[in-house]
C-alpha cells in the first residue's frame, strides 16, 4: 500500500522546520528515516496533512565528545552510531544494542533520535538510554530545553517532547572503562525483541563500583531497573551477585501479553536475561 | 506535485511527482525499472533493496522525495559493459536461487555486505543478509554465492545442523 496522500516540506535548518511544525501544528508529522515512520502511513494507521523532512538539516547528524559526555545528533543513522569509535569506546553499551537492532538495510536508513522519539516500548535504544541515564536536548519556539532519560518516556510511543518541538540530540554521559552486554530475545533476528536487558558495569578490583541497568519491553516504557543496580553495587563482581541481583529485574515492570509469550514468561526471561547481560558485562562470559 | 532530479544507474533523471510516491514506485512504474521486486507490504523481506548514495536501503520503505539530489543504483545498473558483476555471477554459478524473486534485493545486499567486509565469515554473511528473506533455498546456496563471489572456499554441500 502507499501513504495517503500529503504535502511536503524539506527545510535545511532547524529553525524553518519549528516554523513549519509550528504553522502546521497537529496536522504535521515530522520524517527522520521513515523507517517506523512510513509503514505506518503505508499501512494508512496515520495520515498527516503535512510531512516536514529532517533529512536535509545536516546540523543535526554526527556526533562528538563534549565534556563528559558524547553527544548524538538525533539525525544520525544507526549505522553511524554502530561504528563509532568514540561510543563504542565511551558508550559501549549503545554500540552493542545498535548491532542487534532491526537489519543493515534499516541501520542505514533510520535514525537515532528517530528511534528514541519514536518511543515504542519493544525499541532497542530505550534500555540502554535509560541504563546509561541519557539527557535529551529538545527545541521549541522558547529555545532549547533539557530532559533526562527518567522523564523522557512518558507511555506506549509517547515521549516529552511536545507536538511543536523537535528532538535535536542526545548526551549520553561517558561510561569509559565499564563493560557492556546487550542481551535480545527475538524469534527473527531482525525483529524487536520480545524482551531485552541493556546492562553496564564497572568493575574495580573484583568488586562492582557502578552498575546501570534498562529493560525493553517489560512495561509500556524502556524501564530502568534500579532494584538490580542497587544489589550490586559494593557485591563482588562474581555470579552469585549477580543472580541475586537480576531476581530483582521484575520490580516494577508490566510486561505485556502477546502472542510471542505471557506475561509471566518475560517475567521469568527478564530475570535469565539479566543474569546473562550482567555477567557478560563484567567479563564472565555467559552466565 | 515535488520535483525530484536523481541518477538512477547511472543515468540522470527529473520527474515532478506526488510526494507520497514510494521510490521503488518511482523506479518501477516511472522508469520502468522492473527488476526491482515488491515482495512484502511490511518493509520485511528486502526484495526491493537498491543502493542509496552507496548505502543498501529498502526502497519500498523510502519516498522518492528523500532521494532528491541523490544517486540510486538498482540491480539493473550492476552489470557494466555487458559484463554481468562478480556478484551476479557468483549466484549463477553456486545456483544461489530458485524462484529468484528474492534474488535482486539478496544481491544488492551481497554487494553491500562485501564493500564493508570483503572477506566475510558464514556467520557474518548471515547477519548481512539479515533484512533480506528468501522463501526457497533455505539460504544455504546463497552464502556459498556470496562466499565465492569473495574469492573464499565455499562450504560443503552438506546438511549441517
Ligand atoms: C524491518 C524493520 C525492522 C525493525 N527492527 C527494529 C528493531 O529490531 N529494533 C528497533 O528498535 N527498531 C526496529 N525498527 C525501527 C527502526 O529502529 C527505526 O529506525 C526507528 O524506530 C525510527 O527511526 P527513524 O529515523 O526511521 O524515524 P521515523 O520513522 O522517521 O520517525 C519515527 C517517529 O518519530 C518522530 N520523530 C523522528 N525524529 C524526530 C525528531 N528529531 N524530533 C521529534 N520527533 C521525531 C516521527 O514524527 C515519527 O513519529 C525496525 C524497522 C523496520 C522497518
Ligand atoms: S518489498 Fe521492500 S522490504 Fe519487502
Ligand atoms: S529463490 Fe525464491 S524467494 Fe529466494
Amino acid at each position: 500500500m502507499i501513504p495517503a496522500p500529503f504535502d511536503y516540506v524539506a527545510p535545511t535548518s532547524l529553525d524553518e522546520a519549528l516554523a513549519a511544525l509550528r504553522e502546521h501544528g497537529d496536522e504535521a508529522k515530522i520524517l527522520a528515516g521513515g523507517q517506523s515512520l512510513l509503514p505506518v502511513l503505508r499501512m494508512r494507521l496515520n495520515a498527516p496533512e503535512w510531512i516536514i523532512d529532517l533529512g536535509r538539516i545536516d546540523s543535526l547528524r554526527g556526533i562528538r565528545e563534549e565534556g563528559d559526555a558524547i553527544v548524538i545528533g538525533a539525525m544520525t543513522p544507526h549505522s553511524v552510531v554502530g561504528n563509532d569509535p568514540l561510543v563504542a569506546q565511551h558508550a559501549g553499551l549503545i554500540s552493542a544494542a545498535v548491532e542487534r537492532l532491526a537489519d543493515v538495510q534499516v541501520r542505514h536508513r533510520g535514525t537515532f533520535g528517530g528511534a528514541l522519539a519514536h518511543a515504542d516500548p519493544a525499541g532497542d535504544l530505550g534500555g540502554p538510554a535509560r541504563a546509561l541515564g541519557a539527557v535529551f536536548v529538545i527545541a521549541g519556539a522558547g529555545g532549547m530545553r533539557q530532559v533526562d532519560a527518567d522523564d523522557f518516556f512518558v507511555d506506549l510511543f509517547e515521549t516529552a517532547i511536545g507536538e511543536d518541538e523537535i528532538l535535536v540530540e542526545v548526551r549520553i554521559p561517558k561510561h569509559t572503562g565499564w563493560g557492556s552486554r546487550y542481551e535480545k530475545f527475538v524469534r527473527v533476528e531482525h525483529q524487536w525483541p520480545i524482551c531485552a536487558v541493556a546492562a553496564t558495569v564497572r568493575v574495580e578490583g573484583g568488586t562492582v563500583t557502578g552498575a546501570g541497568v534498562g529493560l525493553t519491553n517489560m512495561g509500556s516504557t524502556p524501564i530502568r531497573a534500579r532494584g538490580v543496580e542497587e544489589a550490586l553495587v559494593g557485591q563482588p563482581a562474581s555470579a552469585e551477585s549477580f543472580a541475586a541481583a537480576a531476581g530483582r529485574a521484575v520490580e516494577g515492570t508490566n510486561p505485556p501479553t502477546d502472542l510471542n509469550g505471557s506475561a509471566e514468561y518475560r517475567l521469568h526471561l527478564a530475570q535469565v536475561l539479566t543474569r546473562r547481560a550482567l555477567a557478560a558485562a563484567a567479563g564472565l562470559g555467559e552466565g | 506535485m515535488t520535483r525530484i532530479n536523481l541518477v538512477v544507474d547511472g543515468m540522470r533523471v527529473a520527474d515532478d511527482i506526488e510526494p507520497r510516491m514510494l521510490l521503488v514506485q518511482y523506479l518501477r512504474e516511472k522508469l520502468g525499472k522492473t527488476g526491482t521486486v515488491v515482495g512484502c507490504d511490511t518493509s520485511n523481506c528486502g526484495a526491493c533493496t537498491v543502493h542509496l548514495d552507496g548505502r543498501s536501503v529498502k526502497s519500498c520503505n523510502v519516498l522518492a522525495v528523500q532521494a532528491d539530489g541523490s544517486e540510486v543504483t538498482t540491480i539493473e545498473g550492476l552489470a557494466q559493459n555487458g559484463q554481468l558483476h562478480p556478484v551476479q555471477e557468483a549466484f549463477r554459478e553456486c545456483h544461489g536461487l530458485q524462484c529468484g524473486f528474492c534474488t535482486p534485493g539478496m544481491i544488492m545486499q551481497s554487494v553491500d555486505l562485501l564493500k564493508d567486509n570483503p572477506k566475510p565469515t558464514e556467520e557474518e554473511i548471515r547477519l548481512g543478509i539479515e533484512g533480506n528473506l528468501c522463501r526457497c533455498t533455505g539460504y544455504h546456496n546463497i552464502v556459498r554465492a556470496v562466499q565465492h563471489a569473495s574469492g573464499q572456499p565455499v562450504a560443503p554441500n552438506e546438511v549441517t545442523a
